[in-house]
């Protein structure tokens, strides 16, 4: 995803010469094509991101157009309250890029963990918040982020995570984009970990012979209500899949629109337990740990489908 | 011509009024910059009240913007809006909020309240002067108390380290903060000595003698190829017998009796 992001904020660098790139003293190994092209809109602020944001800010209110770079919980955490009163208060064009979602910095430890990114951001006013599942929605949603004027939150993985896509497709900020159809039950997730989502859903379908309808949640503010509330009708059991606290992410907007709709379809979230984790391990080790392995999403939704049924 | 003393009195009255009328705070806060930000803004920032947003403006930020009151008052003493809006100040409804806000009225250029956000903000209008090529100057007016934020400091070395010498920062050493007296509740001496060890020319100044902060800030920068930062020696609650130097003068106001012969004092 990294690269994908990186590629395509040259190749529109390019082009805007208003674009800025500042990082929190990170990107080994990311950004030098970007230093050596753009040398004056390239600045490595150091280890200070609440500094970092407000220069930002300064640029952004001299017109413009600027990318703060970190890894997650200090782009997001260590200077939130720039990030609400100067970012979004002020309503201006910075995009703020995370990097490390969920468990990519496993061995690196909780305080590199971006398990309740999504639940600080999701409340602040103005801002728009993108999570891509690989690198072609990586790579569609920084175009289509550089296109619009205003604050956003793109949420990256790192490197090597499994395509969902095979091709570029009409990407939309706002609106979900369907995987997969289906008509009995169905999955919205974000992030690479709706990939084993994916592989859970196909052992499901075999075994059960049904189908399930698979959504990418690439845009999670502001959501697409409208393929919530469809799901909610058309299919008997919705799950939510992301690589966050059980607390504040997807699983939890998606609550909300169900709740307030009075909508009677069957809802579970599939997530990080409320805690921190401290072991050491790659993304997929720390998943499994946490109760996102494609064996334990399938029986959570294999078991939840037969009791469903039965109902029914 | 340039009546120091009258814009001095016409504006202390204001700020007295509209705190007064609205019962709001940091009134001490706001009588301890008064000086400062009449000299900033009828002497030495290049501005035009008719076009607030010109390209080429200098840019103000009040990074401590608990003393929005007298921003407020310099503004519309300047011309920036109509004085009767003034007399709106923190009352229902109104947009002229306790602490600085962007879309409030012309000329505020950045919300704030949250102590140690606007040197950094600053910084990166600085930058993009520099980056630019532009002329203007950025001023920035932070409390003391606010140099006890650790994002103040990350500031402080940016600004020199990217040489941004179009970059003034005004500190109004009123020696308070909001529970005690500077070197009680976090020291900040030798003060002098840190911005000058972070790469900074430093003056310093009586920051109620109007003529003193004229002559330090007519020529900027102090230093080539340096940020400039004007430490000016200022009383909090100035002009206030019973508030002067006074913790209180923070929250509390003078007696309905000493409001009213403050304000015929000043006619």
């Amino acid at each position: 995803m990294r690269s994908a992001f990186v590629t395509t904020l040259i190749e529109r660098a390019k082009q805007d010469k208003d674009i800025y790139l500042l990082t929190g003293d990170l990107g080994f190994s990311v950004f030098e094509r970007f230093k050596e092209e753009f040398p004056t809109r390239f600045i490595d602020c150091g280890v200070a991101e609440q500094n970092m944001i407000g220069v930002a800010v300064g640029l952004a209110l001299s017109g413009k157009k600027v990318i703060v770079y970190s890894i997650i919980p200090f782009i997001t955490m260590r200077c939130f309250e720039q990030i609400r009163n100067d970012i979004c208060l002020h309503n201006l064009d910075i995009k703020i890029v995370g990097v490390g979602g969920g468990f990519s910095y496993g061995a690196q430890g909780p305080t590199h963990h971006a398990l309740e990114d999504l639940a600080i951001m999701r409340p602040l006013p103005n801002i728009q918040i993108l999570c891509p599942v690989d690198s072609i929605e990586a790579k569609l949603a920084t175009q289509e982020m550089l296109k619009i004027k205003g604050p956003f939150y793109l949420r990256l993985e790192k490197e090597g995570e499994e395509n969902i896509y095979s091709k570029e497709f009409r990407f939309k900020i706002g609106k979900a984009n369907m995987i997969k159809s289906g008509k009995d039950i169905t999955i919205i997730g974000l992030g690479s970990i709706l990939n084993n989502a994916i592989l859970a859903a196909q052992k499901i379908e075999e075994k059960y012979h049904i189908s399930i309808r698979i959504i990418s949640m690439t845009t999670l503010k502001p959501l697409d209500n409208n393929i919530i509330l469809k799901a909610a009708r058309e299919t008997k059991a919705i799950f939510t899949i992301e690589e966050h606290s059980m607390v504040g992410g997807l699983g939890s907007a998606v609550a909300d629109i169900l709740a307030e709709a009075k909508s009677d379809v069957y809802f579970k979230k599939i997530a990080v337990p409320d805690r921190f984790v401290e072991q050491a391990g790659s993304q997929n080790y720390l998943r499994d740990k946490n109760g996102l392995s494609v064996q334990t999403i399938q029986n959570i939704i294999a078991k939840i489908w037969k009791s469903t049924t039965n109902i029914k | 011509m340039f009546n120091y003393a009258k814009i001095r009195n016409k504006v202390t009255t204001d700020i007295l009024e509209i705190i007064f009328k609205a019962q709001a705070s940091h009134l001490g806060s706001a009588l301890s910059c008064v000086d400062i930000l009449i000299v900033l803004y009828f002497r030495i920032l290049k501005i035009n009240p008719h076009q607030p947003l010109a390209g080429n403006r200098d840019r103000f930020i009040l990074s401590k913007g608990h003393a929005i009151a007298a921003l407020d008052a310099v503004l519309a003493e300047r011309g920036f809006f109509d004085k009767k809006l003034l007399k709106e100040y923190c009352t229902d409804g109104s947009k002229l909020l306790g602490h600085a806000h962007y879309n409030s009225v012309p000329g505020i250029e950045v919300s704030s309240g949250s102590l140690g956000h606007g040197l950094s903000i600053a910084n990166g209008m600085a930058l993009a002067a520099k980056r630019d090529k532009k002329k203007y100057r950025i001023f920035v007016l932070l409390s003391d108390g606010e140099c006890d934020e650790g994002s103040t400091w990350e500031a402080i070395l940016f600004a020199s380290h990217h040489k941004l010498d179009n970059l003034v920062v005004i500190i109004d050493y009123n020696g308070w903060q909001a529970l005690g007296r500077i070197k009680e509740v976090l020291n900040l001496e030798p003060f002098t000595k840190k911005w000058r060890d972070f790469g900074w020319s430093v003056k310093e100044v009586d920051g109620h003698n109007s003529y003193d902060i004229y002559s330090a800030l007519r020529n900027i920068p102090f230093q080539k190829n340096k940020p400039s930062v004007l430490i000016a020696h200022t009383i909090k609650a100035k002009g206030i017998p019973s508030l002067e130097d006074k913790l209180e003068s923070h929250y509390r106001l003078p007696t309905p009796e000493e409001y009213n012969k403050l304000i015929n004092d000043l006619k």
